[in-house]
């Protein structure tokens, strides 16, 4: 799919909690070449200290209803203007942008462990490949039972397992701390996105028991498709795009 | 039919839209967006002698309408450029610029030479301004010794049409301007990014792992059209306009502060498709104003 400028209309703005925001774009273009891990840029209007455009890592694309939906996490000015949005008002967005992850092979076993608003991609990933394999384990982080979002929609693309900080839902700890990593060799792939400390410790697993793993990074963006060389990452080939050569990367080939 | 070309030294352009060094790539990640062929040409990624990293991330902060950048001219190399990109680019009709920078004259030197052999680049834009990088750009750029040494060297091996892009982050920007024109600059072009700097106040550091960076996009607007007026008023050669030109009415008024050309850079990232724009409101406004040629915009400001 061409990648494109567009001004998109909103179907709908779900509050999910008190930080995050599910927007539905109307896309007429959207086809099933969107990658998991691939993003859109979204251009905020009426904030003063928003000048550039904002990424974010779809989270659904619904090619027969030709819409795409976005989460957005309140942390700024930005995405809380994006997460003010009514529908039926329009926004700028360029898409489809940044590689994807790999495809896993027919029946491998995979787990997807999103932390955090890295949980986006994570569902884009389990719907894509679930008519490919029983085996998707998904295992999602936050601090409290009230940070988990959108789990109805996860229980219905893997088994999905949960940890918390303070132990209201799910195992207690970090993602890294969750009981399904004492059978960690089992499993074929692990693919993460989340913040930078929780991917790395993943990183470190998958490496130690040799395991296929890759990441998303969110580097901040100047443009989001290769030009301002702003985003880039160290890699063991010099310095990359997280934009354009990610936001997916083998953990093998980054300096972590 | 409006006129909209015009002429940098021997060079026509098809119109006064340039893209400016840095926002653009190689001009081939913007095939999706627009037709290159539209514009009046495309300066690509500042290009140095010798394959450089640039600098560490964090190498942007956002600021108030506009961002600070500290890329520290990231490129493959000038032979890089020859070899792997020039090929592929001769494909489009605008003109096609390279925005060279380097850290010694010798190096300025050995990459003109190389250039000036490709037959479909009439141009270079000689970077002298990059605030980015320790070693050089800048510091031949903020002293008239400085900017006159670098141009008379290139201007020795460079035959073809020698844009010089100055800094400003000087006190009087029209002595350097004079400089290089007297060393025998073609065309000036400017503002490079002014030197900045953002701190994160929770962390107590820097965002920029350069601590310092260049600022761009529309908060350094005014600063480049009053650059502009007075560099216009300053030398003979055509002067480029550059900095924080959103869309045709800000490229028109840096045209009426005496640009002959103007790039566009930091705008590109918020809207990819920018610059074709610009060329059509540019044409709109002529219609508008009944201007039948652009060059009648030129320095047009009545004061
Ligand atoms: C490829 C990619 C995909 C992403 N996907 C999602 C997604 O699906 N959902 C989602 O909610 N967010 C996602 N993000 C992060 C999102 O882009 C940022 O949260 C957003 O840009 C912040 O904008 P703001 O104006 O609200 O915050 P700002 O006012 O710009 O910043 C507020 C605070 O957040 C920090 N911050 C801002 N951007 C980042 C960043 N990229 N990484 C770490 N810290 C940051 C700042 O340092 C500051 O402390 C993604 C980022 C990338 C690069
Ligand atoms: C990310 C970035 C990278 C840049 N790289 C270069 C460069 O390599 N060489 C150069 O001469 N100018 C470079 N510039 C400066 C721009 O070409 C331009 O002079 C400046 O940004 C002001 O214009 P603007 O406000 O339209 O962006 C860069 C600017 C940005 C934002
Ligand atoms: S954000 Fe501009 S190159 Fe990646």
């Amino acid at each position: 799919m061409k990648k494109s400028v567009k001004d998109l209309i909103i179907l709908e703005n779900e509050c999910l909690n008190d930080d995050s925001h599910k927007i539905v774009f109307q896309a007429p273009d959207v086809d099933s070449d969107i990658l998991p891990g691939q993003f859109a840029n979204v251009l905020v209007k009426d904030s003063q200290t928003t000048f550039l455009r904002r990424p974010f890592s779809f989270y659904d694309v619904d090619v027969d209803e030709k819409s795409f939906s976005l989460i957005i996490k309140k942390v700024g000015d930005g995405t809380r203007k994006l997460c003010s949005v009514r529908p039926g008002e329009e926004l700028s967005v360029i898409y489809p942008l940044g590689s994807g992850f790999t495809t896993p092979e027919k029946d491998e076993k995979v787990l997807l462990i999103g932390g955090g608003s890295g949980i986006a991609p994570m569902m884009l990933m389990a719907k894509k490949f679930a008519p490919q394999t029983s085996n998707i384990h998904i295992l999602l982080g936050a601090r409290s039972q009230k940070d988990h979002i959108v789990l109805d929609e996860f229980e219905k693309v893997g088994n999905l397992l949960l940890t918390t900080e303070d132990g209201s839902i799910g195992e207690k700890g970090y993602v890294t701390n969750h009981s399904i990593f004492k059978e960690i060799s089992s499993f074929d792939k692990i693919y993460t996105c989340g913040p930078n400390p929780m991917m790395e410790a993943i990183g470190k697993i998958a490496k130690d028991n040799n395991i296929f793993c890759e990441v998303s990074l969110e580097n901040t963006m100047g443009c989001g498709f290769g030009v301002c060389l702003c985003c880039v990452t160290p890699t063991q080939e010099g310095n990359k795009c997280v934009c354009t050569d990610g936001p997916v990367f083998n953990i093998n080939e980054l300096k972590w | 039919m409006v006129k909209l070309a015009v002429n940098i030294d021997k060079i026509q352009l098809k119109n006064p839209v340039l893209t400016a060094s840095g926002t653009f790539g190689y001009g081939k990640e913007f095939e999706d967006f627009i037709d290159l062929d539209r514009l009046g040409g495309y300066i690509v990624k500042g290009t140095t002698l010798h394959p450089r990293q640039g600098n560490d991330y964090p190498r942007m902060a956002e600021t108030p309408a506009g961002m600070l950048n500290a890329v520290g001219l990231q490129n493959k190399g000038v032979d890089y450029f020859i070899d792997s990109i020039y090929p592929e680019l001769t494909k489009y009709n605008s003109h096609m610029i390279v925005n060279l920078s380097g850290s010694t004259v010798e190096d300025y030197v050995i990459a003109a030479e190389k250039l000036n052999e490709l037959e479909h680049m009439p141009a270079i834009e000689l970077n002298i301004s990059c605030p980015n990088v320790k070693e050089g750009g800048m510091a031949f750029g903020v002293s008239c010794a400085g900017a006159e040494s670098v141009v008379k060297a290139v201007r020795e091996v460079y035959k073809k049409t020698l844009i010089v892009k100055l800094s400003p982050n000087v006190t009087d920007v029209t002595e350097i301007a004079r400089a290089v024109e007297a060393a025998g600059a073609d065309s000036v072009s400017l503002i490079n990014t002014l030197l900045g700097m953002a701190v994160d106040a929770e962390k107590r550091k820097p965002i920029l792992s350069t601590v310092t960076g260049g600022l761009s996009g529309p908060a350094v607007k005014p600063v480049a059209l009053r650059m502009v007026w007075q560099v216009f008023n300053a030398v003979k050669v055509p002067v480029i306009g550059i900095g924080g030109i959103m869309n045709a009415t800000d490229a028109i008024e840096f045209m009426l502060a005496g640009a002959t050309a103007v790039e566009l850079g930091t705008a590109n990232f918020i809207d990819p498709a920018v610059t074709v724009k610009v060329v059509e409101g540019i044409e709109d406004y002529m219609k508008r104003h009944s201007i039948d040629d652009v060059n009648d915009l030129i320095g047009a400001l009545e004061v």
